[in-house]
């Protein structure tokens, strides 16, 4: 079991790290775009050249993933707080510290800062999200495996068939609709902004609603699956012929059995709220670091991009590890191994 | 002779078009079928069908954009004809979805299908790589290349061709280690057929069934991600006609002409409908 983890966790880095030098490699593959990006649009060409030379732009790039990978553990100093190449860019932390994610050239602040105001945001809305569709998938998951073919089920199938095939913004259009524009029911935008007409709770519905409706539909397809599937097997007949109540074999032995594979397709589904998460931010208006990442993607703010972005693959991986390990838990026949 | 048979079990099945005859066996996967082909259709007449040019801007009906005569579905705000722009914006979606994914399903077959059959360092390198690039999910892939380098069509097929290779790649993996001591491959084998031929005549045409549900699945995913990069503004430059573009455009105006942003979002809706009535629809023919 020691070992089973300590594999996983060393997959876990080596995934993390693979993933994160590609990071790199897509976004600072061309070293005068990172000066001219830096600079911005109204630099003069000798501008750029000096930076080019004073930030070894033109090392290889293996050497400058180095680097970078070196002031983001906090062991080598941020050359862009360097006074010398008086970009304007300070940090109060200092040019060395853990976690350093360079400068927001959008905002002229450090990364982090920018991250800490917009984080919160993201995370009332996911947590939501998450808190609402994994008690709507489970319920409406096991109804419907329990009822293969019956017609609740085919009910409950056609309507996550049918929600599944809705990308957000159809969804997101669809409500904001129905519940904005013609009903005056709730807010348009959700800018959370204080003192705002609206409450803080009006404003979260749409955002959550749109995620759960993204989310639930698939997860519940899966617990279906997942249930239909156990009933079939041979223990559960013997459960029946031994002659326990009805009740008692899809309590206490088919959904024992039938969740095991769901708990991982909902951590899963980390990856796919992330996605939602940014275009639900989009259409609402909402401060999180969905908007932020779409914001810094067109301004071209490559270090908040790099940073997102690797938050998110933290995450994602992150989460496919707990994964893992909670199947471990939960499936004797895999712990033992 | 035989053993000739034995070799070829489904040889003459790409000309029967097995795929057609399945999917017309399912009513789901017919009906999915039609929706699909019909928009292609329209892509494909797109120049004869539509009753104006999708960028002319008609100042007259842009005082009330509402459905008339002249303009069947209305115009948007700016008085470009709304059915004009649907049926031109069925191009941009059936040029960019199949280059894509016939993109991603060409790597990712070619990567799993020698994974699979070679087994050993090579599978464990695209094993590796694919846990590497699956970590990202699509629309951030795609984000991170545009601030690089911009947004383009190449970029679009670039990207998703590396969110969905690796799951591609695992799915023909899996069919191979299934198929590769098949009898028929063991055949091939001792006949000294080289192993290109093996994989891609042998073992390929039988794992073809999950891959063909696969792909109608990622399909619809694509015309999703498509019409999200689209509303998201990062799709395809403004003048082209976009589904996703044109729903953000209409979504300013909601409360007072909501039918500019409803029906692009149906024509996408329909789209994605037809590729996941087609993946079920197989799905079910194949069990």
């Amino acid at each position: 079991m020691i070992s089973f983890i300590a594999r996983r966790l060393g997959q876990f880095l080596f995934t993390l790290l693979a993933a994160s030098f590609l990071l790199f490699a897509v976004t600072e593959f061309s070293p005068g775009n990172v000066a001219s990006k830096i600079l911005g649009p109204y630099a003069v060409e000798s501008q750029v050249d000096l930076l080019y030379d004073k930030l070894d732009l033109g090392d290889p790039l293996l050497q400058r993933y180095t680097k970078w990978l070196g002031t983001l553990l906090g062991l080598s100093s941020n050359a862009l707080a360097d006074p010398a190449i008086s970009l304007g860019l300070s940090d109060p932390r200092g040019a060395r510290y853990f976690g350093n994610l360079g400068f927001s050239l959008m905002q002229k602040e450090p990364v982090v800062d920018v991250l800490a105001r917009r984080i919160g945001h993201t995370v009332v809305l996911t947590v939501w999200a998450i808190a609402f569709i994994v008690p709507i998938a489970l319920t409406l998951g096991v109804i419907s495996g329990v009822n293969a073919g019956r017609p609740v089920d085919r009910g409950i199938s056609g309507l996550t068939v049918t929600l599944t095939s809705l990308p957000e913004f159809v969804t997101a259009v669809a409500l904001l609709l129905l519940f904005s524009a013609w009903l005056g029911w709730l807010p348009g935008t959700s800018t959370m902004t204080a003192g705002d007409q609206w409450s803080a709770a009006s404003q979260l519905v749409l955002p959550v609603t749109v995620l759960v409706i993204a989310s639930a539909s698939y997860v519940t397809r899966i617990v279906r699956a997942s249930v239909a599937d156990t009933l079939r097997r041979p223990f559960v007949r013997t459960a029946r012929l031994k002659g326990l109540a009805p009740r008692r074999v899809i309590l206490q032995h088919v959904l024992r059995n039938a969740l095991i594979a769901p708990v991982t397709v909902i951590l899963l589904q980390v990856n796919w709220i992330l996605t939602g998460v940014v275009v639900v931010e989009a259409i609402f208006a909402y401060p999180g670091i969905g908007s932020l990442l779409l914001q810094a993607a067109l301004f071209g703010d490559i270090y908040v991009v790099q940073a997102l972005t690797l938050l998110a693959l933290t995450v994602a991986v992150g989460t496919q590890f707990v994964g893992d390990i909670a199947y471990m838990l939960l499936d004797p026949k895999i712990r033992l191994r | 002779m035989a053993d000739l048979s034995l070799a070829r079990p489904q040889g003459l099945g790409l000309r029967r078009l097995p795929v057609l005859g399945a999917i017309l066996r399912s009513r789901a996967a017919s009906l999915g079928f039609a929706i699909v082909a019909a928009w292609g259709l329209v892509a494909l007449l797109a120049p004869w069908l539509a009753p104006y040019d999708p960028t002319a801007i008609d100042f007259a009906a842009a005082a009330d954009p509402a459905p008339s005569a002249a303009h069947l579905l209305g115009t948007d705000s700016i008085g470009r004809d709304l059915l004009s722009r649907i049926i031109w914006g069925a191009r941009t979606t059936y040029a960019v979805v199949p280059l894509s994914i016939g993109s991603a399903f060409l790597v990712g077959i070619a990567a799993g299908t020698l994974a699979g059959y070679y087994g050993g360092w090579l599978d464990h390198l695209v094993g590796r790589i694919g846990d590497t690039m699956l970590a990202f999910p699509a629309l951030v892939l795609y984000v991170i290349l545009i601030t690089a380098v911009g947004p383009s069509m190449l970029n679009i097929v670039i990207a998703v061709t590396l969110a969905y290779a690796p799951g591609v790649s695992r799915l023909a993996r899996s069919q191979v280690l299934a198929l590769k001591n098949m009898d028929y491959v063991k055949a091939a084998e001792a006949r000294g057929e080289p192993a290109l031929y093996i994989m891609a005549l042998e073992i390929l045409p039988n794992a073809r069934g999950p891959l063909i549900v696969d792909l109608c699945l990622r399909a619809g995913y694509t015309v999703i991600l498509i019409g999200t990069l689209g509303f998201l503004g990062l799709g395809l430059p403004p003048p082209t006609p976009d589904w996703g573009g044109m729903v953000v455009e209409g979504s300013h105006l909601l409360s007072v002409h909501w039918h500019m942003a409803v029906l692009p979002c149906i024509a996408i809706t329909s789209v994605v409908v037809g590729c996941n009535l087609m993946a079920d629809g197989l799905r079910e023919t194949q069990q």
